[in-house]
């Protein structure tokens, strides 16, 4: 089956959804950066813009009971995974009805019902956990799967070694996908990998493995579809290399000077959402009002979202010393 | 009904009950399996439930602890085998970053019970890197419990209470316990309650507080004082974290005095905690100073004679006590 032959599968509804969930992300994180300058969000802030297309391609796939752990760079992909906007909003203004009642910030963001298990910000840490969590389904005898996404820096940690070992030595429903957006915080790949060719970095554990542009949802989609399938009917891991560009510095705080103003411009070209706009508009799938009417619901949706982390509480001081302990 | 038997055996005997209670529960780590564990604690285990339940891991500590708690991530009940606390150094960043904080970031939602067994302490000639006590490491950490047993029939209590538990707990078990023996009550409903201290042996002079193997000196050593006719209280913290500081606090209210006895470095270790509860909270009982006996602060050397000079000792502990009671 071509490539094109199996886009055709999608419905257009599932189309339609993946378009709004990355109009939805990056209206999000846009708005995260303004109230960031604002001083309603403290501490680090990384956003998703320009890597939307990977998240909400890989969880477009997912069923609900499948889990998610992400890294630092997680609010899309808690948003794909179900959260509504307003909660994760809240938790960035550090209120009491964030989705992690205010204690988590930016970096850990978790929804378990959702399965959405974190928002981990210490460099491949969430990789040996989701390993862990690929266990616990095997354990289970569950046909479920373990999606867990991390950076190009993390494939330079011990745990993404450990990781991928076990997970194919025990042949676990784990698909790992290397969001590579060329940067580690700021250094480049070349600098800091002895092969810049990341998804060789995987090579010698047998894992099978894809590499896809990361700026086409739809190719993301179908890369996703197949391994997931694939995780969950064999049981075996899976490995994804996604090439993509965050259109942001590593933080809010970073003004990425190690970043020429024509790469971004040269990648910003490539932007997964006008790239999925342009190939609705050409299958005729939606008109420029229909594209209008997407954004002005979003920015709706996002300022509700703005406005009920502005008008919820702080948390009572009973909540420090609450959940250190079950 | 009690039975005789082993530090070791009794850590068995926890875990098979434990495992057969609840399917949830299972033991990973290195050479849990088939080698029966490096100091042979989960031996049979395989026999009995099968390699889904007891997992052989590759030496990757990492990977170990992180799988552990992925899986509790999810419901599991992971008993994870460190081998030694020395190894546990190479999977702090799962334990403390992670492990610990996982309940608490992400608001109450995610159940962390774990636990995360390891044999530390020194006495065998192992060398300055298979020799520490690092249980002040953990106790620092909030998210964290820490239990050290002195005896079989804590061994056994302590480990089915904290595998029952639903929280990480540290659990390090000394590694010249083992074979040390003890009555233990065969009830398989045979708890020990977390963060509970216990006079092991009542006395009205001298308080001897302690824990792990330096428990065992303090007992020794109060026999002694007792030939000399001097009567010491011997508490045994057996959890580190939370600490029971009522119970070591009652004891130093009656004898006025106290030793700790530990086995780890005094910098920042268990006494000075233990020291500054005493202080704040029953300073005007003390008669004398309180005192430490800990270990000697230097990397574990190998050659016997100082090792052991490096160890506190009984005779040290004797010594200390008719000091501060002052009848040297």
């Amino acid at each position: 089956m071509t490539v094109e032959q199996e886009r055709l599968i999608h419905t257009k509804e599932e189309l339609l959804e993946m378009y709004h969930q990355m109009v939805l992300i990056r209206a999000f994180e846009e708005k995260a950066a303004e109230m960031y300058t604002k001083g309603k969000i403290g501490g680090f802030l990384h956003l998703y813009s320009g890597q939307e297309a990977v998240g909400v391609g890989f969880i477009s796939v997912l069923r609900e009971d499948d889990y998610v752990v992400g890294a630092y760079r997680e609010h899309g992909q808690c948003i794909a995974k179900g959260t509504d906007p307003k909660y994760v909003m809240a938790e960035l203004f550090g209120k009491a009805t964030g989705v992690s009642k205010g204690k988590g910030g930016s970096m850990h963001m978790f929804n378990v019902k959702k399965g959405f298990l974190g928002g981990h910000g210490i460099v491949g840490g969430g990789m040996p956990l989701a390993a862990g969590v690929g266990l616990a389904i095997k354990y289970r005898k569950t046909d479920q799967v373990c999606v867990c996404f991390f950076g190009d820096g993390a494939v330079n940690e011990g745990a993404f070694h450990e990781a991928l070992n076990v997970v194919a030595l025990w042949s676990l429903p784990v698909i790992y996908v290397l969001e590579n957006n060329m940067y580690a915080m700021g250094t480049a790949v070349y600098r800091a990998s002895s092969i810049p060719d990341l998804i060789r970095r995987a090579s010698c554990y047998d894992i099978e493995r894809e590499q896809v542009d990361g700026m086409d949802v739809l190719a993301v989609r179908e890369v996703a579809e197949r391994a997931v399938r694939k995780a969950r009917e064999d049981k075996e891991p899976r490995f994804v290399e996604a090439i993509t560009y965050r259109f942001r510095g590593h933080s809010v705080a970073d003004p990425a000077t190690y970043r020429t103003k024509e790469e971004v411009e040269e990648w910003r070209k490539r932007d997964p959402i006008l790239r999925m706009e342009n190939y609705l508009k050409d299958n005729r799938m939606v008109t420029d009002d229909d594209i209008e009417a997407t954004r002005a619901e979003v920015d709706a949706r996002i300022q509700e979202a703005v406005d009920f982390a502005e008008s919820s509480p702080f948390p009572a001081p009973d909540a420090l010393y609450e959940d250190v302990y079950a | 009904m009690a039975q005789t038997i082993s530090y070791r055996d009794a850590l068995n005997q926890a875990l098979r009950e434990e495992m057969r209670r609840d399917p949830d529960v299972f033991v990973i780590g290195e050479d849990v399996a088939e080698y029966g564990g490096a100091y042979k604690v989960t031996e049979g285990l395989l026999q009995e439930f099968g390699a889904e339940r007891v997992i052989d891991t590759p030496i990757s500590e990492e990977a170990i602890a992180g799988t552990g708690i992925g899986a509790a991530m999810v419901g599991l009940r992971p008993v994870v085998e460190m081998m030694t606390i020395n190894f546990a150094l190479l999977a702090m960043d799962q334990i403390v970053n992670h492990a610990a904080k996982l309940r608490y970031m992400s608001g109450g939602q995610l159940r962390i019970s774990a636990v995360i067994r390891a044999a530390e302490g020194a006495g065998l000639q192992l060398g300055a890197q298979h020799s520490q006590n690092l249980e002040s490491w953990f106790v620092h950490i909030p998210g964290l419990k820490v239990v050290a047993p002195a005896v079989p029939s804590d061994a056994k209590g302590l480990l089915k209470s904290a595998i029952r538990d639903n929280n990480v707990i540290i659990f390090l078990e000394h590694e010249i316990l083992y074979n040390s023996k003890g009555e233990v009550p065969e009830d398989e409903e045979y708890l020990v309650p977390l963060g509970v201290a216990e006079v092991k042996k009542p006395g009205t002079e001298v308080s001897l507080i302690s824990y792990s193997r330096m428990l065992t000196l303090c007992m020794r050593a109060a026999e002694q004082l007792a030939g000399a006719g001097i009567d010491a209280e011997v508490v045994d913290v057996r959890t580190l974290k939370p600490l029971d500081t009522a119970t070591i606090v009652n004891s130093v209210r009656k004898t006025h005095k106290a030793i700790i006895v530990e086995e780890d470095w005094k910098s920042v270790g268990m006494g000075a905690e233990i020291t500054a509860r005493i202080l704040e909270e029953t300073f005007d009982y003390l008669d004398a100073p309180v005192m430490r006996l800990a270990l000697a602060e230097v990397p574990m050397p190998y050659s016997k004679p100082l090792e052991q000079l490096a160890l506190p000792s009984v005779d040290e502990i004797v010594s200390a006590a008719r000091q501060i009671t002052g009848r040297g």
